[in-house]
């Protein structure tokens, strides 16, 4: 009886086509995507089906955080910007801040969510604690005292001439009184026009702006 | 295990005699730099952001105190929606009923056929919602409101704030539980 052989399979594989695979995936991840930006202020946007996206140039953020606090930033390459709203600030509140305190203001990343009272311990404090800090917030609730009324207010005449992209972010469980506050420090400054921003979300079928886009597309 | 095979067809055998000479395999083991290609990959799903956070245009009205600069909307053509809290939208057609027997109580999936029945029955020159969002009420129920303008096409709508009565209206429903 001849003996039933058995076929000895390699169990080697051929890595060469998954290495291709993972170095082309690699390649499209790297090419296509962005780094999240380090956000100090973890902000959960609302969905919207607006399909613009948000500018990032001479941008002026206000954003409401979850227990409706209220902060400002300005976009990073506008620091001259910056510094002309801090001068304008110290002056208009006077604050006698440093230069080391403007300077601080004027830094990339940075961001203010105090009264105007604490505004200079809040800029001496170095960057690398300021994530620690809990920030007040910039006072908009009480319509006597809202302090965002004077921020803007430097804002606008900092970006004087030049488009000012005024952008609110808030946070999905902020109430509304916060966002009631920044509206109306946009129009005591007569800013009446601003984006909010939103995570971008399909448009319902059916509905009445699916069918005019559709109507566009063809 | 998993190797580039590059030597020829080797293995055959070579007969007496003939000299063998060393040959250095060129095989490579892949399996690590998969292993580094995988991880490179999870690296940057993980810390990279695919969509661009959009935005939502809004345009405020002048406020203004001269009673002529208002602009005046036909009553009939106006829809209230009150924004409460729990994600909860109170509703009436017109001006408030003096005993509130036309302010209904309703929620976000059923507010579009609310909006859309309207906008039919009225003429689209009258026909304008009124938003007005209370002290409870989250950021995220005013934007979706405002999407929701958006995906109906409503051409005219404003935020106001919420009159006294009509909180206590709210505050009232939302104590009674519901309808």
């Amino acid at each position: 009886m001849p003996k039933v052989k058995v076929a000895r399979k390699s169990t080697s594989i051929d890595m060469t086509a998954m290495c291709d695979v993972a170095f082309l995936l690699l390649s499209f991840f790297i090419l296509t995507t962005k780094f999240k930006p380090s956000e100090a202020l973890a902000v959960v946007t609302p969905n919207s089906v607006s399909a613009k996206a948000a500018p990032e140039n001479d941008v002026v953020l206000i954003t409401i955080d979850k227990e409706g606090r209220v902060y400002l930033s300005v976009s990073d390459k506008n620091t001259s910007e910056k510094r002309a709203i801090i001068d304008a600030i110290n002056t208009s509140k006077s604050l006698n801040l440093t230069a080391a305190q403007k300077a601080a203001f004027a830094r990339a990343n940075s961001y203010v969510g105090v009264p105007f009272s604490q505004l200079g311990g809040l800029l001496s404090t170095p960057p690398d604690d300021i994530k620690k800090i809990k920030m007040a917030g910039i006072p908009v609730t009480d319509t006597l005292n809202n302090q965002l009324v004077d921020w803007l207010l430097a804002a606008k005449q900092a970006f004087e001439g030049r488009k000012m992209e005024l952008l609110v972010k808030g946070d999905n469980d902020s109430k509304y009184p916060s966002f009631q506050g920044v509206i109306n420090a946009f129009k005591k400054n007569d800013l009446l026009k601003f984006q909010m921003v939103t995570n971008p979300e399909g448009v319902p079928q059916g509905t009445e702006l699916y069918r005019i886009n559709k109507e566009k597309n063809k | 295990m998993a190797e580039m095979d590059t030597s020829g067809g080797g293995g055959h055998k070579k007969g007496p005699g003939v000299k063998k000479s060393k040959k250095l395999s060129t095989r490579v083991d892949l399996t690590p730099m998969v292993d580094l290609g995988f991880l490179l990959i999870t690296f940057f799903i993980f810390t990279t952001t695919m969509s661009q956070p959009t935005a939502m245009k809004l345009n405020l009205p002048k406020d203004t105190d001269k009673p002529e600069e208002q602009n005046k909307v036909k009553e009939s053509g106006v829809l209230t929606l009150l924004l409460g809290k729990n994600d909860q939208v109170y509703y009436y057609e017109g001006t408030l009923a003096p005993d509130a027997s036309n302010f209904k109580s309703s929620n976000f999936k059923e507010i579009r056929s609310e909006i859309l029945s309207k906008k039919k029955s009225t003429d689209p020159k009258d026909f304008v919602v009124v938003i007005k969002p209370d002290q409870d009420c989250a950021y995220k129920n005013v934007v979706d409101m405002l999407d929701e303008m958006l995906i109906n096409d409503v051409k005219r709508y404003a935020t106001v704030e919420i009159s006294p009565v009509e909180y206590q209206l709210i505050q009232a429903t939302e104590k009674s539980g519901g309808k």
